[in-house]
């Protein structure tokens, strides 16, 4: 084993022990449990829309919209259909995938700013949907009346709604789904022609690679995990929010993967980290905690532009 | 019924106007710096404080003259600080950034002026009906829309026949050329944004009137303009024009016959565009594609 990849190893068992204790250490620090689900989830989150951004390069303004529909689509299922965790969390998941795959073709072939500017745009419809379908969704109240239910294993019940820890290990649990089969993806040859559209999108067309049906995939893709974050965040919540739907959330997304750095693979976790527990404590001490979430996002653009994880390792090189 | 009908046509025709001038700005901006200026509605909530403030100073028709500019320097300098250091990085960057001075902007003026929302008083005559027969119409929707066209009207003067109107549009197409011909692009780019802020400072004041202010009235106007752009196309300044008096009308024309889809219709009408002629009504072929 060359040292890179014993090094690589270390990184991982670090972040996934640290990722396991969590509920034993953030506590003693001054956070709560919750909060630590709350991170798992948005940098859930954000990873997945950093697939889209990070790795093929495309730049993805809306995914919000995708996030809350995975997070309806749950609420929904939950209210109305059956009581089952984990079918809420396919409903969701699929919700937001089939809604980003059938968008995506017409969005597929915009690039750059156009791109952006499409994915927002189309984005916002589904916030004004659920804004204004209030029979169904609540509307502006967001949708309540429905709370995550007990695993059933057959031999015996998970108890995930009273019991912080037990949920935010089910959390972990999903989460760890999700990223595995991310990192699968992008390890497979898929993923390089990915990488490969990202780095040179021009010469990758010349090689044959037919590149708007693998933006294609990669967009529909992201979507599916965007959806499937979104579920666990309503499960979160008890509670499904418009504004989890609206474009400010996916600027926070992109902040997210940005502030964590958009080419590194855990980045957009380290990004929701850092980002969800400011938030927490900014709100909590000033009404004007918007200006300074403002702030954040120019700072980081002007001195940051590659990221927490870009800038660590850049100053190492 | 045919009343109803023309009111709401009439109606969506001044909203058309409005968003006509929203969007021209952020389509100057875009075309030729590539930068999505999410602050766009930040701008017009500032413009429109500043005439808010100095009315009762100078009235009004003062204010309609003075705001406008006011906000445009402004920008300027928002411009030359913050975006900047930006241009030729990805498109990606401005977009966060211009987000995030939304936030501040935002924030900013309820620290200032307060959240309520605040009235500005608009001259007598204007705030009466047309007629007793056209109620609907006040006089002050017919004075925003020919503000709006004789804006309009400068605008492409500009464009057409000054020399910084010239090579804007040369810019757009073609920036580096431009630079190659001893052009300061730097100083293009300023004076651009500063036109592009300016429409939007003028938006804020005849926003004002007809709706009075709040600090969030912003980021409600931003959506219509950008799906004006879309629709219209990429890149065409007359594109956006008419794609931001169409869904004007269309929404008008929804709100007498589905109330509730009347916001949806114009996300409708983008995604039907898109599928059909997917650079836009005007768009130019392989623009922004």
């Amino acid at each position: 084993m060359s040292a890179e990849q014993t090094r690589k190893l270390i990184v991982l068992a670090a972040i996934w022990t640290a990722l396991l204790l969590a509920p034993y250490w953030m506590v003693p620090l001054g956070g709560y449990t919750a909060l630590a689900t709350r991170v798992l989830v948005l940098g859930l989150a954000a990873m997945s829309l950093n697939f889209l951004l990070g790795f093929t390069g495309v730049l993805s303004f809306g995914h919000a919209a995708y996030f809350g529909l995975g997070a309806y689509g749950a609420g929904l299922t939950l209210k109305f259909l059956v009581l089952s965790t984990p079918l809420a969390l396919v409903a969701g998941m699929l919700l937001g995938g089939l809604c980003g795959g059938i968008l995506g073709t017409l969005i597929v072939r915009r690039r750059g700013v156009y791109f952006a500017m499409v994915t927002i745009a189309f984005g916002q419809v589904f916030y004004y949907i659920a804004f204004q379908w209030s029979s169904l969704t609540g509307g502006d109240d967001g949708l309540r009346g429905f709370s995550r239910q007990p695993l059933d294993f057959g031999l015996f019940k998970l108890d995930i709604l009273s019991s912080a820890n037990n949920f935010y290990f089910f959390v972990l649990f999903c989460f760890a789904l999700a990223v595995g089969a991310m990192g699968f993806i992008l390890r497979s040859p898929f993923g390089r022609t990915m990488i490969a559209i990202r780095e040179n999108e021009r010469r990758s067309r010349f090689l044959g690679i037919p590149v708007e049906r693998h933006i294609w995939i990669a967009f529909t893709l992201s979507c599916f995990f965007m959806g499937f974050a979104g579920a666990l965040y309503a499960l979160v919540n008890n509670f499904a929010d418009p504004r989890g739907l609206h474009y400010s959330q996916s600027g926070d997304f992109v902040m997210m993967a940005v502030m964590g750095g958009m080419r590194s693979f855990w980045g957009p976790l380290l990004g929701a980290a850092v980002f969800v527990v400011l938030q927490d404590y900014l709100s909590s001490v000033t009404v004007n905690w918007m200006s300074f979430v403002g702030l954040l996002f120019v700072l980081v653009v002007l001195f940051f532009p590659r990221g927490l994880l870009g800038f660590l390792q850049r100053s190492k090189a | 019924m045919s009343q109803l009908i023309l009111f709401n046509v009439t109606n969506g025709l001044i909203i058309g106007a409005f968003y006509v001038l929203m969007a021209l700005g952020l389509s100057l901006i875009l075309n030729l710096s590539n930068v999505i200026n999410f602050a766009h509605g930040g701008f017009l909530v500032i413009g429109g404080y500043i005439a808010y403030t100095i009315t009762p100073y100078i009235g009004f028709w003062g204010a309609l003259l003075l705001a406008p500019p006011l906000t445009a320097v402004i920008g300027l300098v928002v411009e030359r600080v913050l975006i900047r250091p930006l241009y030729g990085r990805d498109p990606l960057y401005s977009l966060l950034l211009t987000f995030g001075l939304a936030f501040m902007i935002e924030d900013g003026t309820r620290f200032i002026w307060g959240a309520q929302g605040k009235p500005v008083t608009i001259p007598a005559f204007l705030a009466q009906p047309l007629s007793s027969e056209l109620f609907f119409i006040t006089n002050y929707r017919l004075f925003m829309v020919a503000v709006v066209m004789v804006a309009v009207t400068l605008l492409f003067l500009l464009l057409r026949y000054t020399r910084l109107g010239i090579r804007i549009r040369a810019g757009t197409l073609d920036l580096e050329t431009v630079a190659a011909l001893g052009i300061n692009v730097q100083m293009l780019r300023s004076l651009n944004f500063a036109v592009g802020i300016f429409l939007a400072g003028l938006s804020g004041v005849l926003a004002a009137g007809q709706l009075g202010l709040e600090p969030t009235m912003g980021t409600g106007l931003l959506m219509p303009s950008f799906i004006a752009i879309i629709v219209g196309g990429i890149g065409s300044l007359p594109g956006t024009l008419i794609g931001g008096l169409l869904i004007g009308v269309a929404s008008g024309l929804t709100a007498v016959f589905l109330p509730a889809a009347s916001e949806a219709v114009i996300y409708v009408m983008m995604a039907v565009v898109l599928l059909i002629r997917p650079r836009g009504l005007f768009g130019e072929e392989g623009m922004m594609s």
